[in-house]
Order: structure tokens, then sequence, then C-alpha cells
């Protein structure tokens, strides 16, 4: 290298920040990643909208209701258009049996439109509105793109709602491990000693405890008169009880690697206090690492609302969480007759997927000599 | 044992033609090595030398096709002859994970990497590691490959090779581990033996044995050597032949003494001038100036490790990293502290900054207004204050600036939190600042990862000028740098030193920059002084045994006086 030339591309004055963007751009599937959880996370966000009918809505005749294909062309008698329908179903009786089932009708063609409107919602109950992204012309046929549940609930409009409560339920278990974590971990990290046994031990303890019977005892012991809501904060704490203790290892094994970096002697030498040194030298440091660890603890959390919901000790109907709607997919019977029921599962693993990618790729950009 | 290597001496064993390789990037492809061709020699060894980033341990490893991924040969031949007159194989034909090419690694053709601590697995006993080679390759039954594994350790010469060969790899020091890779690259008797930097983690007196040593095993068995360093006084003692890298290309190649006599290209003049000029037979750049008064007495200074005692653990006893260290220091004199890796150098700049407390001691210190201060018992204000004048210049440049700053609010930042300049005027110190070390004002909006180690090292020097220090404590502050940038900064400190009136201490292993840059010189070995005096005397007319030894084992730039292999 020659001492003159010094880089002189946009480049040379990017910061840190930059340079990881321009890393993670580079990492197909973790931009694959963001591009879904930005599009779930969009979607929970308007979730009254996105979602064609109101999740509670039920229709005693139309228990168990198929799926529905959309078609987008219609093949009229006067030439084709694009206008979006299902076929109707019709409920009829096995001859033999006698049971009950649905049966295809290709003559019937419920037509449906983009921005219909239907059941009436407040969105954020906020703002009152009955307009949906995509809906049945005539609100009073049905249309269920992923079938119908137990009570005639559409599954779609069901799973779209649930998001909502799994997908916040990630950040905000996570923003209480975060804060935990950093608290706990950067002590223990910049503290050293005594105070880091003490803090490792306590980890070490805590990450020994089983934690479903631990998730299960504490979220028995609420009170059963709780508010939807208040019940939905609790589980959130419960789960990031256990959750703080790996971001809280990752921020003090940074903390100590810091610490013995020359630029954070440097600053000590260069007259900056204890406050400073932390805040200004080694946190802008951590910020990328933690995020990327960040997006690797929300799918732990995710998951572990669904299995508490599941396992009935979660949100509770008429709550609306992945876990909860999984909950009716529980007896094999259900699965057999319905097994679309399955498919908040597949939402899960979705989201789990693309956040695990992103995380990966985010990790990479931050630490692209880490391998 | 081949028994007529006389016969076969100075017969090519690899030739080496046009070869390119190359590692595709996205958008733009780097040429690691570009149309590089050598000839090696049965019985002779060929020193590839440049810089880092040259691309000469790229040819090394794509000798044995061991390039890391997504580099590629993408040219040249390589033609290696087994036996003089043997029909010969084009090694860059052979499919890098086939039978064929991995006959050869190993048992043809052995490589020795630079990093000893990380060459050897730390799981398996020595004596498997360098057995392994020999049943791979299907030579040796499990005994006899052990019987010659202890057979190879008495070679290399470490003791008691019957207990050695049961031995793990940490239980060795990096001198061992060093000899024990050349062991195992020996088993399976190789022609041709490549070296890549097997010296430069090592201790200069370490660095000598080693290379003793490889010298004796290549006239032994006819080995065909070649040796990658950055160290031109390493080419001046071994080489037979050299070919100087430069960016992937090669840009001068000759005979030894032809090359240090008549260098051609300006690039390999630029590398033996400033070999030559932090060698041992230069001038002395700095007469003995009038000595000024004392400004920092440091007396008696230890520091010990406390004996560190576990639930499960015994306690060890206490281990002293500074013994009993006292020396002065006179205003304007640049003061030198050599010693090898765990004489306590670094620990004694630590202890003198007060990064580090020592144990016992006092480091009185004379402020620029003429009061004492004790800085071993100093507290945090008493500190703040004494840092002000007292800075540090750190070994790495890549670590000592915060990669999350610009290098305007790397300099700035003792000013800002002292309290002294903030806003316009704090921009006009920095620039200022950089233009005292050579840096244009306009980079200062850039961030640290846009410049080389030598920029960077310019703007740790603008840092720690900041303050209008009086004393610089610099902890090797050109071990990171190549050999033509040492020169460089060395300068760049010389000559700021009169105009901002600074004393140095300048920490190194590395005698050559400790000669070239200081007025006095402070020997040290386990923590202790053993001599001090003036630079001048020091490198002439050592007077302890550890010194004299330090000053032999100095690889000389000139390859007429070859005294390194023949003691």
């Amino acid at each position: 290298m020659s001492e003159a030339a010094i880089a002189a591309s946009p480049l040379a004055t990017a910061s840190e920040a930059q340079l990881t963007w321009l890393r993670f751009r580079r990492h197909r599937l973790a931009m694959f990643g963001l591009v879904v959880m930005l599009l779930l996370y969009g979607i929970a966000i308007f979730a009254e909208f996105v979602a064609p009918f109101s999740p509670d809505k039920s229709n005693a005749r139309l228990v168990f209701h198929p799926p529905q294909a959309i078609h987008f062309i219609d093949d009229a008698p006067d030439g084709w258009h694009f206008r979006p329908f299902v076929y109707g179903y019709r409920l009829a009786r096995d001859p033999k049996t006698l049971a009950a089932k649905y049966v295809l009708d290709g003559q019937r063609k419920n037509y449906l439109k983009f921005f219909a409107h239907g059941d009436s919602y407040d969105l954020w109950t906020l703002i009152p509105g009955n307009m949906h992204l995509i809906g049945p012309e005539d609100p009073a046929q049905p249309m269920f793109l992923l079938g119908g549940d137990r009570q005639g609930r559409d599954v779609l409009s069901r799973i779209i709602i649930g998001a909502r409560a799994s997908l916040s339920i990630g950040l905000l278990g996570v923003a209480n491990s975060l804060l935990l974590g950093i608290i706990f971990g950067g002590l223990s990290g910049y503290l050293g000693g005594r105070v880091d046994w003490f803090i490792q031990r306590v980890i070490e303890f805590i990450i020994s405890l089983p934690t479903i019977p631990i998730w299960l005892a504490l979220a028995a012991a609420l009170p059963k008169d709780m508010s939807p809501l208040t019940k939905y904060f609790c589980i959130t704490l419960i789960i990031s009880l256990i959750g703080w203790t790996e971001l809280a290892r990752v921020v003090r094994g940074r903390f100590l690697a810091l610490r013995s970096e020359s630029f954070v002697t440097a600053a000590w030498l260069d007259g900056c206090s204890r406050k400073r040194i932390i805040f200004r030298h080694m946190l802008p440091s951590l910020t990328s690492h933690i995020i990327a660890s960040v997006t690797l603890a929300i799918p732990a959390m995710i998951l572990a609302e669904t299995a508490l919901s599941f396992l009935g000790v979660g949100l509770q109907p008429p709550a609306i969480s992945w876990g909860a709607l999984l909950k009716e997919a529980q007896n094999v019977e259900s699965i057999a007759a319905a097994p679309w029921l399955l498919l908040p599962g597949a939402a899960v693993a979705i989201t789990v997927l693309a956040l695990n990618f992103l995380g990966d790729g985010l990790r990479d950009a931050a630490d692209p000599h880490a391998h | 044992m081949p028994t007529d290597m006389a016969g076969n001496l100075n017969t090519p064993v690899l030739d080496v033609r046009g070869l390119r390789t190359h590692f595709p990037l996205g958008r733009i492809t780097l040429k690691a090595v570009d149309d590089v061709s050598f000839t090696l020699r049965r019985g002779r060894t060929l020193c590839i030398v440049g810089e880092s980033g040259s691309g000469k341990s790229i040819t090394a490893r794509s000798i044995l096709q061991i390039v890391g991924p997504p580099g590629r040969i993408v040219a040249g031949q390589m033609l290696y002859s087994a036996t003089p007159g043997a029909v010969p194989v084009d090694i860059a034909k052979l499919p890098a994970r086939g039978k064929q090419m991995r006959d050869l690694r190993g048992r043809e053709i052995a490589m020795v990497f630079q990093e000893p601590m990380t060459s050897l697995s730390p799981i398996h006993r020595v004596g498997w590691q360098i057995a392994e080679g020999l049943l791979a390759h299907g030579l040796m039954d499990a005994k006899s490959a052990r019987a010659r594994a202890v057979d190879l350790l008495r070679q290399v010469e470490i003791p008691n090779p019957h207990e050695a060969v049961d031995r793990f790899p940490f239980e060795f020091s990096g001198g061992m581990r060093q000899r024990a890779m050349i062991a195992m690259a020996l088993a399976c008797n190789p022609k041709v033996l490549i070296a890549d930097e097997p010296t430069t983690a090592l201790d200069v007196t370490t660095q000598a044995e080693i290379l003793r040593l490889i010298k004796r095993l290549q006239v032994e068995n006819g080995l065909a050597v070649l040796f990658i360093t950055h160290d031109m006084g390493v080419v001046a003692q071994i080489a037979d032949d050299v070919l100087v890298m430069y960016r992937g290309e090669v840009v001068e190649q000759a005979p030894v003494e032809e090359l240090f006599a008549a260098p051609v290209h300006p690039y390999t003049i630029r590398l033996l001038d400033a070999a030559k000029k932090l060698g041992m037979a230069a001038p002395p750049a700095r007469p003995n100036v009038a000595m000024g008064p004392v400004m920092l007495q440091v007396r008696d200074v230890s520091l010990t490790y406390p004996a560190q005692a576990s639930l499960f653990r015994r306690a060890k006893p206490p281990t002293p990293a500074l013994r009993g260290v006292s020396f002065d220091l006179h205003e304007g004199e640049n003061l030198g502290i050599v010693g090898e890796s765990g004489s306590g150098k670094t620990t004694l700049g630590s202890c003198l900054i007060r990064v580090l407390k020592p144990t016992t001691g006092e480091v009185r210190y004379q402020h620029r207004d003429g009061h004492i201060v004790d800085l071993a018992g100093l507290d945090r204000e008493g500190l703040l204050v004494a840092h002000r004048e007292i800075r540090m210049i750190f070994q790495d440049p890549f670590a000592s600036l915060n990669p999350r700053m610009t290098v305007e609010q790397c300099i700035g930042e003792p000013l800002l939190v002292g309290g002294i300049l903030e806003g316009k005027p704090l921009q006009m110190r920095v620039r200022q600042l950089l233009g005292m070390v050579g840096l244009p004002p306009d980079v200062a909006s850039r961030y640290p990862h846009a410049f080389s180690g030598g920029q960077r090292q310019r703007i740790v020097i603008a840092r720690a000028l900041a303050l209008d220090p009086r004393l610089i404590i610099a902890d090797e502050a050109t071990s990171a740098l190549d050999v033509t940038l040492r020169g460089q900064i060395l300068d760049l400190l010389l000559e700021l030193q009169p105009k901002l009136g600074l004393s140095f201490i300048f920490i190194s292993h590395d005698l050559g920059v400790i000669r070239y840059f200081c007025n006095r010189v402070a020997v040290m070995y386990r923590g202790e002084i053993v001599e001090i005096g003036s630079a001048d005397d020091i490198c002439t007319h050592p007077q302890q045994a550890y010194t004299k030894a330090l000053l032999a084992a100095v690889p000389e730039a000139t390859p007429a006086r070859r005294s390194l292999l023949a003691s």
C-alpha cells in the first residue's frame, strides 16, 4: 500500500453502520428474511384491514368449510374478464352414512373484489372502518381462502389477527429481555470480579431450571379473571424472565472482549469517564451484535408463546394468537376433518425461519471476520 | 536417506512457470499472484520476500493447491520432478482433491506454517501428529511410525524425544512447537520444504535456532527450500536466490549477493534501504544528546500477579511480572526498552502510565510546572492531570482506533473530554494535528477503516499529540507495520521531537528499531533490567551474556556476513 494513496471511494467516509448495511445487502437469504418479516409485521399492524372478515364472525351452517381457491379469470359467455371469484360449496349428506359434507358447486361463482366493504372494525380500537383488502362483493356470501373452523369462522382472518399478538409478544418479550440482559450483562462484563461471578451463577441457575414447567406454574398462578390485555403482558413478562439470560451472556462476552481492546484503554487515557467509555466507546460497537442477537432471540419468544397458549395456559380464547389457534388442532379428529386448522403452525414456522435468516445475516454483517 | 545427493544438487525439482492465482470478488478480481515464475533446486534455498499483501503466501499455497476459496489457479505450470531426469508432473493440472495431489502433499512437498500456536492440533499428542502423515500415505505401520516420530524429534533437537513424543502441543513453547512442525513436515522425507514465515512469531534468539535447524536439515537431506519472509535480514542470512514480490508480481529475481549488492527495481531498492536503515550495521540515527533534567524517576517498580485460587484449584504461587525495575528518563531523551516476549517490557510500559498499578515501587514524574508526583500512588484526579502530559501509542493500529468514530472524533476526544476545546477551534486543531503527522486535513471526516496500517498509526500519533504532551510511551508502535513504513513512522517521530519538546519511552523487541530511534537502551529479561546504557554501547559493547546473545541472534541484512548460521 502506498502511503500517499488514501482510499478515495465513497466507502471511505462510510460509517460502520453503513458498511454493515452494505454487507447485509449482499446476504440474499437474509434480505429475503427481512422482506418477509417486514411484510408480516405490516400485516400484523393493519390486521383488521388485511383480514377479509371479523375473526369472531361465526356461522353455525359453515362449520369446517373447506378452503376455496381464488380464480382470477372469469370465463363468462361474453368472453373472459379479469374478475376474481371462488366457486361456492353446497352442504350435502352422504346417502349411506348421512354425514354432512361439502360439495363443490361448479355453477355458483362468488365474485370477490379488492377494497370490499364488509364487517366493520375499529383499527387499533381508534379508527372505525369496514373496508377490507379483499372480500366478497356480496358480504353475505362466504369466502374461506384457508377454510373455516369449528364455529364456521374464517381461519385466514384469525391467523392474520393472531399475528398481532404472536409477533408483538416476540418484540415485547425481547425488549424486556434486552433491558435485563444489557443491565446485568453489562455490569457483569464491565465490573468483572465478584459481581460477575454472582451474576453468572444466577444466570446458570436460571438456565438450569426446566423452562416449560416453570412457565406453566407461573402462568397457572395468574388470576383467572384477568383481562386479556393484562394477561398478555404477564405472559410476555414470564417468557422474558427466562429469555434475558442468553442476551446477558452475549452482552457480557462482548464487553469482556471490548474491555481489552486498545481503543478502550486509549479512551481511558484520554480522560474519559466510566460513563463515557461505556456509552460513547463500547456500546456503539456492541449495537450491531446486540441487534443480531435480538433478532435471533425473537423466534424463541414466539415459540414460547405458541407453546404456552397451545398448552392452554397462555392467551385464552377469545384472545387470538397463533398458539391459541393451534389449540383447535389439538385432537386428531379435528385435524382429520379439517387439516387446515394446522395452518397457524405454518405461520409460526415461516416467521421463525425468516427471523433466523435475518438474524444470521445481521450477525455476519456485523462481524464479518467472526468465522 | 538419499546418499547420492551430491550429484543431484542444483538440479531443478520444481519449476513454476507463469503462475496466476486470482480471487474473483464480485465485480473485481484480485490478482493475488500474477505471472510468477521461479525454479526450486535441490539443496538450495529460494526466499520469496515482500510486504504484507504482496502474494507471497498465496504463491506457496498455490503450489500445494490449498488456496482458500474463492481463490483459483487460473494459469501457469508447476512442473515437479521427483528425481532428476524424471518426466515432470504438472501440479497445476492435478485436481486439488484428487489422489495424486494428496500423494504429493506432505510426501513430496511439505509445508511449515507461520503460527506455531495454531498450526498444531491441540487435542492430539505431538508424536501422533508427526506420524499421521506416514500412516496416511501408507508408508509405515503404527509402531515404526512412532519410532520414526521419536527419531524426527531428535533430529529437530527436542530434548528427551522419547517423552516429548507423548506430549500435547500446549506443553511446548513456541520454538518447540515450530520444531515439532518441522519434524511433521520432514516425516515423509519430502523433496521440497515450503516454510511460510516460520520464524515471524518467534523471538530473535529462537528464530536463529530454527533457521540453523532448517539449514542443517537441508544440507543433510538435500532439500529444496522455499522460504517466505518479509525480513531482509533473514533473507541475507539464509537465501541462495531471492525473489521480490510486490502486489502479486515478481519485480526482481536474483542470487542473494547480487540482489543485495546491486538491486535494480526501485521497490527492491526501497526495501533494502529501509532494512539497512534499521539494521545493526547502519550508523545510529541519533548521537547522544546533551541530557536535560530528569523528568521520570522509576524506582524499584515490581508487579506481582496475585496467587489465583479457585474452588477446585490450589493457589498457584504469585507470578512476578516485574522485579525491582529502576531507571531515570531525562527530558528530550529517547529511552528504548528491548526484550523478548514475556520479558515484561509491555507490563513496564503499562505500569509507567498506570494502566496497571505496580505492586511496589515509585514512578516519580516531574510535571511541566515543576511539581513532582508519584504516578504509582496517584488517584484518578491526579492521573487525569498526568495523562495530559504522558501519552501512549499502541502496537496495533487497527485495534487502537474506535471503528465507530471518525478520525476527527478520535483525535479530538482527549481535547473534548478534557474540556479544552470544542466546536470550531477543535476542528482547526484536529486539522493542524493531521498536517503535523503528514495527512491531508480533508480526511478528518473519514472512518478508520479507510486507512492503511501506516496511516492509522499516524492518526494514533496525532491523537497522542493532541494534548501537547511531554512524554510519549510507544509500545511496539512500529511492529505491526511493513519495514518501509517503519522507517517513515520513526522519522516522523524524530522530526516532531525537537519541535514539540518530546521525550519517548520506546518499547520494542526489534533491536534495529531501538538502535535507530533511541539514545539509551534498557535490556529486559524475565521482568528485570539486565543492562542499561547508551544505544551505541549496548549494540557494540554489550556487557551481559543475555544482551550478547540477543545481539548475535539479530539477522544482519548483509549476505557477505553470514554470522547467524555459523554460530
